[in-house]
């Protein structure tokens, strides 16, 4: 990949809405150049989507998100993702990661209460005919996201 | 009531009296008289005080909480560790082609502040010259001052992005001329001095045989061309005091760590001030640059080129309100003219604080050539200097229209 849009994804994952002419002041291009790479890399799918960070304990209507380690058999021909992917159809998993190591996939779940998380798991989830286990964790506070000042969020976060 | 024996203890003199006329004679830092006003108001964007914005990396810090945790706090050699002489050596030949022999032409001192104040103290005798490039950084006139030393300013140019020119230096020198003190990248205007830049003002050195203290704080903020240190032009290395640190480059402000290198019996003048004042430098601080100059340039680079993003930002967001502002390319400071609005720097600063909220510090502070101009770090967050650089346009807009 180019070092300019190395440098834009930078910037991008910082400020999402940033716009081309504010990089391309940054960055001492021009805002055209700017506005190519950021095309292309929408179109490659480099920039997949342009999210929101929500502090959601701040928000009324709270949110509970697990993790869940999961183990799995895997396909003939396809190996995990197939299953992986099929977790993913599913509109609680906001996120699948395939892992080396004790277990096989992370995947992130969000739900209203405890109990709805739960009844994925025992519902949906583990009753697939590949899953062999389950781990739930229920993530407690985000720190890296309710750090208020970007001094304490770079502290905490190379902690 | 008092009575007649608690009179005889009481001073008979103001408090004022018994301070001596040099103390007397040198005026509070007018950067940090504006900056005690606005600290603590959340509705304020301050581009006042020059320090990064970035908290010395995790690496540094770590390095000397476990120094702690293995019981490093004693003294250490009066010049520093002599590991980080020899890191600090091999750095300066590296970034700067400059060679010095760690054991006696390296000092580490608390901060470039105690450096610079090491050399002044050790070159002036009463009555003696310091020619001085304004605008420049506040602390040298009144340390030359203290030392009984007389400043002589030499007034730069926004015309020549504030470079030090031969004629405008040879002109200022007398039969007294005996310390030139440069500081580029400059604080406050962001100017630089090139190979080219420099060679006319390294002949006149030469010529009326100055000795030269260069503050080179800012080396690493370089935006285009490498930094070339004053020490490394032709002839020049004896001549020169380099002074340097870790506070600017490294993120590293707070820790008071700097050096000073120079001719072995320089440095061993300013080694037996330093012995009899502070000592050591702290050895705290000593092993966390040490572990900066180790394995922290990467890290720098990365800050570096963040300085710079933000400073083409602040440098279209000026000129796009129409206040010119020449091209600062190094430091982390625009110096723009405020000229245009008919307003004194110090005027302009404080009403652009009071109705814009917005703290600058007014360029008149710095000496010859600041009037006219307000400094303004760019070492903040970029929604911060958006914010200000709209603020600062609405209310040169208001001053320009009212005056219409």
């Amino acid at each position: 990949m180019s070092e300019l849009k190395l440098k834009i994804l930078e910037l991008l994952k910082e400020d999402a809405r940033r716009g081309a002419d504010l990089i391309a002041t940054m960055l001492g291009e021009e805002e055209e150049e700017v506005k190519r790479a950021i095309a292309e890399m929408e179109k490659d799918h480099v920039i997949v989507k342009y999210a929101t960070v929500v502090n959601w304990s701040k928000v009324n209507d709270e949110k509970v998100t697990a993790l869940i380690e999961v183990q799995i058999t895997p396909e003939r021909g396809r190996g995990f993702e197939g299953i992986a992917e099929r977790i993913y159809l599913y509109p609680e998993v906001k996120s699948v990661y395939l892992m080396s190591g004790a277990y096989d996939l992370l995947v992130e779940v969000e739900g209203k209460t405890l109990k709805e998380v739960a009844s994925f798991v025992s519902n949906k989830l583990s009753p697939i005919d590949s899953v062999l286990s389950t781990k739930t964790f229920f993530i407690l506070k985000n720190i890296s996201r309710t750090a208020s000042s970007s001094k304490n969020a770079k502290a905490i976060n190379v902690c | 009531m008092i009575k007649e024996d608690e009179k005889q203890t009481m001073p008979r003199r103001s408090m004022r009296d018994y301070l001596s006329s040099q103390a007397k004679q040198i005026k509070p830092s007018g950067i940090r008289r504006f900056f005690d006003l606005v600290s603590g108001r959340k509705d304020i964007i301050t581009l006042g005080v020059g320090e990064p914005d970035f908290v010395t990396p995790w690496h540094v810090r770590d390095a000397c909480v476990a120094a702690l945790e293995a019981g490093k706090t004693q003294y250490t050699s009066n010049a520093g560790m002599p590991e980080l002489r020899e890191a600090i050596a091999t750095y300066l030949y590296e970034r700067f082609a400059v060679a010095y022999e760690p054991s006696n032409e390296i000092l580490v001192t608390v901060g470039g502040s105690e450096a610079i104040d090491l050399a002044l103290r050790a070159l002036i005798s009463p009555g003696d010259e310091i020619l001085i490039p304004e605008p420049c950084y506040i602390s040298y006139s009144p340390i030359a001052t203290l030392g009984g030393g007389i400043p002589v300013g030499i007034e730069t140019f926004a015309e020549d992005n504030f470079k030090l020119r031969a004629d405008a230096l040879q002109a200022a020198i007398t039969p007294a001329s005996k310390v030139l003190i440069l500081c580029y990248p400059s604080n406050p205007t962001g100017g630089i001095m090139t190979y080219e830049d420099w060679l006319p003002v390294a002949k006149v050195v030469e010529e009326n045989d100055l000795i030269v203290i260069s503050d080179e704080i800012y080396a690493e903020l370089t935006y285009g061309a490498n930094h070339v240190s004053f020490a490394s032009l032709p002839g020049m290395k004896d001549r020169t005091i380099l002074v340097s640190g870790f506070s600017k480059a490294f993120a590293m402000t707070g820790w008071r760590m700097g050096y000073a290198c120079g001719h072995p019996e320089l440095i061993g003048a300013m080694l037996k001030i330093h012995q009899y004042t502070v000592m050591c430098a702290p050895i705290m601080g000593q092993i966390a640059a040490l572990e900066a100059l180790t394995n922290g340039l990467e890290e720098k680079d990365r800050m570096v080129e963040s300085y710079n993003q933000r400073r083409r930002l602040v440098v279209k967001g000026f000129r796009e309100i129409g206040l010119s502002c020449h091209e600062p390319e190094g430091a982390f400071y625009a110096f723009p003219s405020i000229r245009s609005t008919g307003l004194s720097s110090e005027e302009f600063a404080r009403q652009l604080l009071e109705e814009a909220k917005v703290a600058a510090v007014p360029g008149n502070v710095f000496g010859l050539g600041g009037e006219g101009h307000l400094r303004c770090s760019y070492a903040t967050s970029v929604p911060q200097l958006t914010e200000a650089i709209e603020r600062i346009g609405a209310f040169v807009h208001r001053l320009k229209t009212a005056g219409a």
